[in-house]
């Protein structure tokens, strides 16, 4: 076991490198020049080619981008040409807000969906199964850019309930209180989409083991339907929900753009769109890499969880 | 994670399924009857695919649908539904409803055009991987590692702004991006197809290995990936929406569904112009839902063991 999650490590080596080289020449093939950004709109053409020699930008790129590896080993994600601060601290400070929203938004997800799978499979073809599945439908197709605009529409304009964006009153109480307040219209959106996804593989994981020789011979002994349910069955229909879960968490990282977008969130996604809009090619690379080693690392974590948690499966 | 059919009783339907399969034996065509009659119970997909199939249908005769040009301009803008503009106008003063019509094109190119891509990839992908094994197997499989690992929505956000956020761009790099889920599902069966008799008969009657490959083997890898597809398309609508809605997609005056919400953004439009963003939203939806619909029924159709 412990051999293979070094292995696994070690296989994960070059499969960031391959991300970081595609990002770094991708990004660098953009038209325009980051400097444009760096040097005030009034500079005269000496100077811009004097900030381009300083930054660099005249080297080949696999010299830049031997010097962006170098400094990476050093702990140096660099500093962003717009605004020229570190991206390390910008990272950090953005890290937290992501962290809490989708941490809260996938515990949401599944505090719904694992309860409403496991009603929905346990009467299959009941009106609670036909509605679990035609929401979850439903919250995996509607696009979460038109569902937090709706949610805006609904809960914010119409009937002021709730603030529109942002994750603190401006001027206001910065209090737990308030931030809660903002929260619950993005994780409204965002636990749909997560719930509807794994409510369907709940519900089916839930009907292929009620239909095991264990459970039935667990309900002859004359266990309790509610037992046999909640012990017997779902611990094994877990075991297929862990992939699941395993894709999720990569969403921690990267994977609210959109919804931080719509409601101003001051998380990474939406320091990814502002990287985009003024062509800050260090915060870009350090964000893909982050989310990238975030992709790996759940993968790994998932098949050491998925091993430990059913001993039949092995790992060489 | 099949929609059951709401009058048969599980009992009735496999016994059903099991003189079906009786019947199978004996005709030649009746794989395919089997497995329309089987889509066409699941009440859901076929209303997925009347729906769909309008969309398509709007896709078509927009020029005919639709009163206006998408682009033109008339006097008066932002103004409400009226009998001449059904959805009222945007700020520049154009058709919101001939733009709804026109944007289906977006859609669709993105949908069908993107998966052609990445299916035709992901086959030959995974057949050359799956059939050839060895080295063949290994690097093919250490790259799709590689693309599986990519921060997929970001690196999109940062190929698409780079080489220029148009139609045909996004298409490309959905393409070119989302190939790896169909090249392992390939590869999976054509490792187990590949050791089946006929197979083996055609090697020793000396057939090329292309003809063995495209013409006996893929076609027997077919079902789960047409299921893939299906689902893949409702996925790049979504996509392109989302790019779109954040001004890196399909850019104005060209009309898509996602670029018709990004104004939206603004509270005012928001709360005081809702005909311009919630008939966009609700065509995504409606469409996405559908083409998901399909792919369920099809998922059931075409699953050979029909336990549930």
């Amino acid at each position: 076991m412990f051999q293979y999650i070094i292995r696994r490590i070690l296989i994960a080596i070059p499969v960031l490198f391959g991300v970081t080289v595609f990002t770094f020449f991708v990004i660098n093939m953009a038209p325009g020049n980051p400097v444009d950004m760096y040097v005030n709109p009034s500079a005269t053409p000496q100077q811009i080619a004097l900030a381009k020699e300083q930054l660099g930008l005249n080297d080949p790129l696999w010299v830049q981008y031997g010097h962006w590896l170098g400094q990476l080993f050093q702990g140096n994600l660099g500093f962003s040409y717009s605004t020229r601060e570190p991206v390390t601290s910008m990272l950090i400070e953005r890290l937290g807000p992501t962290l809490l929203l989708m941490g809260t938004s996938l515990i949401v997800a599944y505090l719904i969906a694992i309860p409403l799978g496991i009603l929905s499979a346990t009467r299959q073809y009941s009106w609670i199964d036909y509605l679990t599945t035609g929401f979850s439908f439903l919250g995996v197709s509607i696009p979460h850019f038109f569902l937090g605009l709706g949610a805006i529409y609904i809960f914010a304009s119409k009937l002021e309930l709730l603030p529109t964006g942002g994750m603190n009153t401006l001027g206001g109480t910065t209090g737990f209180g308030d931030t809660f307040f903002h929260m619950i219209l993005p994780v409204l959106v965002l636990a749909t989409g997560i719930a509807g996804n794994m409510v369907r593989y709940v519900r089916s994981s839930m009907i292929d083991v009620l239909g095991k020789d264990y459970l039935r011979t667990a309900r002859a002994k004359g266990l309790r339907n509610f037992i046999v349910t909640n012990k017997h069955a779902l611990r094994n229909a877990l075991i297929p929900i862990i992939t699941i879960i395993g894709m999720d968490i990569p969403l921690l990282i990267g994977g609210a753009v959109v919804t931080e977008q719509v409601f101003q969130w001051p998380g990474l996604g939406q320091l990814t769109i502002q990287s985009i809009g003024s062509r800050d090619y260090s915060a870009l690379m350090a964000l893909n890499l982050i989310a990238a080693i975030a992709v790996l690392v759940s993968n790994l974590l998932t098949d050491v969880v998925y091993s430990i948690v059913d001993p039949r499966i092995k790992y060489e | 994670m099949s929609l059951p059919n709401i009058n048969e009783p599980l009992t009735k339907q496999s016994l059903e399924s099991k003189t079906l399969v009786m019947e199978e034996l004996g005709k030649e065509e009746s794989y395919l009857r089997l497995v329309t009659r089987r889509f066409f119970k699941h009440k859901l997909a076929v209303a997925g695919l009347i729906v769909f199939t309008l969309i398509i249908l709007m896709d078509i005769f927009a020029q005919v649908i639709a009163p206006h040009h998408p682009n033109a301009v008339s006097d008066t803008f932002e103004a409400a539904p009226s009998a001449d503009h059904l959805l009222g106008t945007d700020q520049v003063g154009r058709d919101v409803f001939s733009r709804l019509v026109y944007a289906s094109r977006v859609s669709i190119t993105v949908g069908l055009g993107a998966v052609a891509i990445y299916v035709a990839i992901g086959t030959v992908l995974g057949a050359l991987a799956g059939y050839f094994g060895k080295w063949v197997d290994n690097i093919i499989m250490r790259v799709t590692d590689v693309f599986m690992s990519f921060p997929y929505l970001m690196v999109i956000l940062v190929l698409v702004s780079v080489i220029g956020p148009n139609l045909f761009n996004i298409t490309l790099v959905l393409g070119i991006l989302g190939w790896p889920q169909v090249a392992r599902l390939v590869r999976g069966s054509v490792l187990s197809i590949k050791e089946m008799d006929y197979v083996k008969a055609g090697v020793a009657l000396g057939y090329s290995t292309p003809k063995i490959i495209f013409q006996h083997i893929l076609p027997n890898a077919f079902a789960p990936i047409l299921v893939n597809a299906t689902f893949g398309v409702a996925s790049a609508i979504i996509m392109e929406a989302s790019l779109s809605f954040l001004g890196m997609g399909v850019r104005p005056p060209a009309a898509s569904w996602g670029n018709m919400l990004t104004q939206a953004q603004s509270l005012t439009v928001l709360s005081s112009q809702p005909w311009l963003w919630i008939p966009p939203g609700l065509m995504i939806l409606l469409s996405v839902l559908s083409i998901n619909f399909i792919g369920d029924g099809l998922r059931d159709a075409l699953e050979s063991n029909q336990s549930r």
